[in-house]
């Protein structure tokens, strides 16, 4: 069978995976924000069942949650296999294909780390966990956005376009990687299992800076009347939260930037507007997680703010890739005149 | 023989420390309003299909009318050496998808017997802090046979929670001897065969506090009555 580079249901496919992924993120988030992640004590069997066999009448309580992800998991799971053999067998390019490979090996590990977080009962295996659903997600959004039609399209990148996208790829990079940081703060955060390490905003316990000393830790925790499967707070904990908040400022500043910078070159232009809707994305992220405190933590809020976040960075991801493409400013193609299409240059505005 | 008078002596002496053995009785009362109790997450059917999804409150402060504090863990703080040591299991119920009791002590490698009374699984998903205990998540389908757990290591309020229903959850302190015990709902407790000798008794609640007070136990039963304070 020849391989090509032109594979537009694959190219289709690519996508459809990478957004049932963000939506297992949210299914995954669900879990955690619920505190049902070890409803089903035992794995890869479901109460002793085998996993797809797991009688509907017992999906009660945390294990409809759990049991649901674990499913959709397998279901993403086997969506990347398809992927990654529907590349080997159909792409030119190698590299994509060991992209592909390396996709099916992310989710498989992805699916044990998930597994023996449950097994050794080990709460920070979340983490990790949670880290690499991020990185999975963003891998899925670049190998679709390798196979997309705009990747393949050679056409004339004007050159303010592509000096603006190698003056500017740095930043968005950087703030891309910002907002890793401050998901996987956010992961570690939620791993605790300890609830709202500070429950009030926009101050924390009533100060700008809350206190953290032995006392004041043991007032918060007399006064705390969660009666459900929460562990007490610590300071680790209060300084963690605290840097969430703080790092929501920057992450927030930079995309600003990105957005006002990118805007400057290029009012109209696809990618500035891609820009715009980071920055509408990061705003309602905010806005989600103000509300997540000012609410005690609902499950349903929480766990918007756990799939907006992901969106962030996945849109993050996909903005920067295409700046270094731009930024590689290629030359007119064998292309008929008729079918071209300026990059994303349909004024300078 | 001469070996078995020497024992027979030795069992006569043991005994005595129980024949000059007390009980020690009081009153934990709750001082204060506390605050309403949260409402917490139930999930649909609450119990199994068929059963209704109603509003569950937390249990943190349960007061009699007259105050008293119920789940107040009671203990001697330098406990005598010896003692009978307690070998009767201690039941642990899930009813109603919810652990009774909801606060109970037990010594060292005492049985915890934890049935399921419902017609939904639970987990039992014990989660100790103290290094010794261990931390285990045992599936428990309904009507399926009692688990059992000991704990070798003393440790306060170790949290029990059935994950499958977030808001199931009992605590456990564990004592490495015999001279303890959990008030009931109108705040009553009785430490039983406690030797003759001053001690210090030390009440201890998951939000109120502690407190503490000197006992003497003679030949009658000692009283120690203790007010906690609502946290403010």
């Amino acid at each position: 069978m020849r391989r090509s580079t032109d594979n537009p249901w694959l190219a289709k496919f690519a996508a459809f995976t990478a957004l049932a992924t963000l939506c297992l993120i949210g299914v995954g988030g669900l879990v955690t924000s619920k505190g049902v992640g070890m409803s089903v004590p035992d794995w890869p069997t479901t109460y002793g069942y085998n996993m797809f066999l797991f009688p509907i009448s017992k999906w009660v309580g945390g294990i409809r949650e759990e049991h649901t992800h674990r499913l959709f998991a397998s279901w993403v799971g086997m969506l990347t296999t398809i992927l990654a053999v529907w590349l080997s067998i159909k792409e030119e390019r190698r590299w994509l294909r060991w992209l592909g490979v390396a996709a099916f090996f992310g989710v498989v590990l992805q699916g044990v780390l998930g597994g023996l977080r449950v097994v050794l009962k080990m709460d920070n295996l979340g983490i990790p966990h949670a880290g690499l659903a991020q990185a999975f997600l963003c891998l899925l959004v670049a190998i679709s956005l390798f196979l997309s039609r705009w990747w393949q399209r050679r056409v004339e990148t004007p050159d303010y376009l592509s000096q603006t996208a190698q003056r500017l790829k740095p930043l968005f990079i950087l703030t891309t990687v910002l907002i890793f940081t401050q998901l996987m703060i956010g992961a570690t955060m939620r791993h605790q299992h300890a609830g709202l390490a500070v429950p009030d905003f926009p101050l924390a316990y009533g100060k700008i800076w809350p206190d953290t000393d032995p006392v004041s830790i043991q007032r918060y925790n007399t006064l705390r009347i969660d009666d459900g499967q929460f562990n007490p707070i610590t300071a680790a904990q209060i300084y963690l939260h605290m840097s969430h908040r703080t790092m929501a400022f920057v992450v927030l500043a930079f995309v600003a930037a990105c957005w006002l910078r990118i805007r400057r070159t290029c009012r109209n232009c696809g990618i500035t507007r891609l820009t715009a809707w980071w920055l509408g994305l990061i705003l309602l992220q905010a806005g989600l997680g103000v509300v997540t405190v000012l609410k005690n933590k609902p499950a349903d809020i929480a766990t918007a703010h756990v799939v907006v976040g992901a969106a962030s960075l996945a849109l993050g991801t996909l903005i920067s890739i295409m700046l270094a493409r731009l930024a590689q400013h290629r030359t007119v193609s064998p292309m008929p005149i008729a079918d071209r299409k300026p990059a994303f240059a349909e004024s300078r505005g | 023989m001469k070996s078995t008078r020497w024992l027979g002596l030795a069992a006569l002496a043991a005994s005595v420390q129980f024949l000059s053995a007390a009980d020690i009785t009081g009153k934990v009362t709750l001082k204060g309003t506390p605050p309403p109790e949260k409402e917490l997450p139930v999930a649909d059917g609450f119990c199994g299909p068929g059963s209704i999804a109603k509003t569950f409150k937390g249990r943190v402060y349960r007061t009699a009318s007259d105050g008293g504090l119920a789940d107040v863990v009671v203990y001697l703080k330098e406990a005598p050496a010896g003692g009978a040591a307690k070998t009767q299991p201690v039941t642990l119920d899930q009813k109603g998808c919810q652990y009774e009791p909801y606060v109970f002590a037990v010594q060292v490698n005492e049985p915890i017997v934890v049935k399921n009374s419902d017609p939904v699984l639970h987990n039992v998903h014990t989660r100790p802090t103290v290094a010794g205990n261990k931390e285990q998540n045992l599936a428990q389908m309904p009507g399926s046979k009692d688990l059992e757990f000991k704990f070798p290591a003393a440790e306060q309020f170790m949290r029990i929670e059935c994950n499958v229903h977030p808001y199931m959850v009992s605590y456990l302190s564990v004592f490495d001897n015999p001279y303890f015990a959990v008030t009931d709902k109108d705040g009553n407790f009785t430490i039983k065969n406690v030797p003759k000798g001053s001690y210090t008794v030390e009440v201890a609640h998951r939000r109120a506090g502690k407190a503490e007070q000197k006992v003497t136990v003679g030949d009658a039963n000692a009283t120690a009555n203790f007010t906690l304070d609502v946290p403010k």
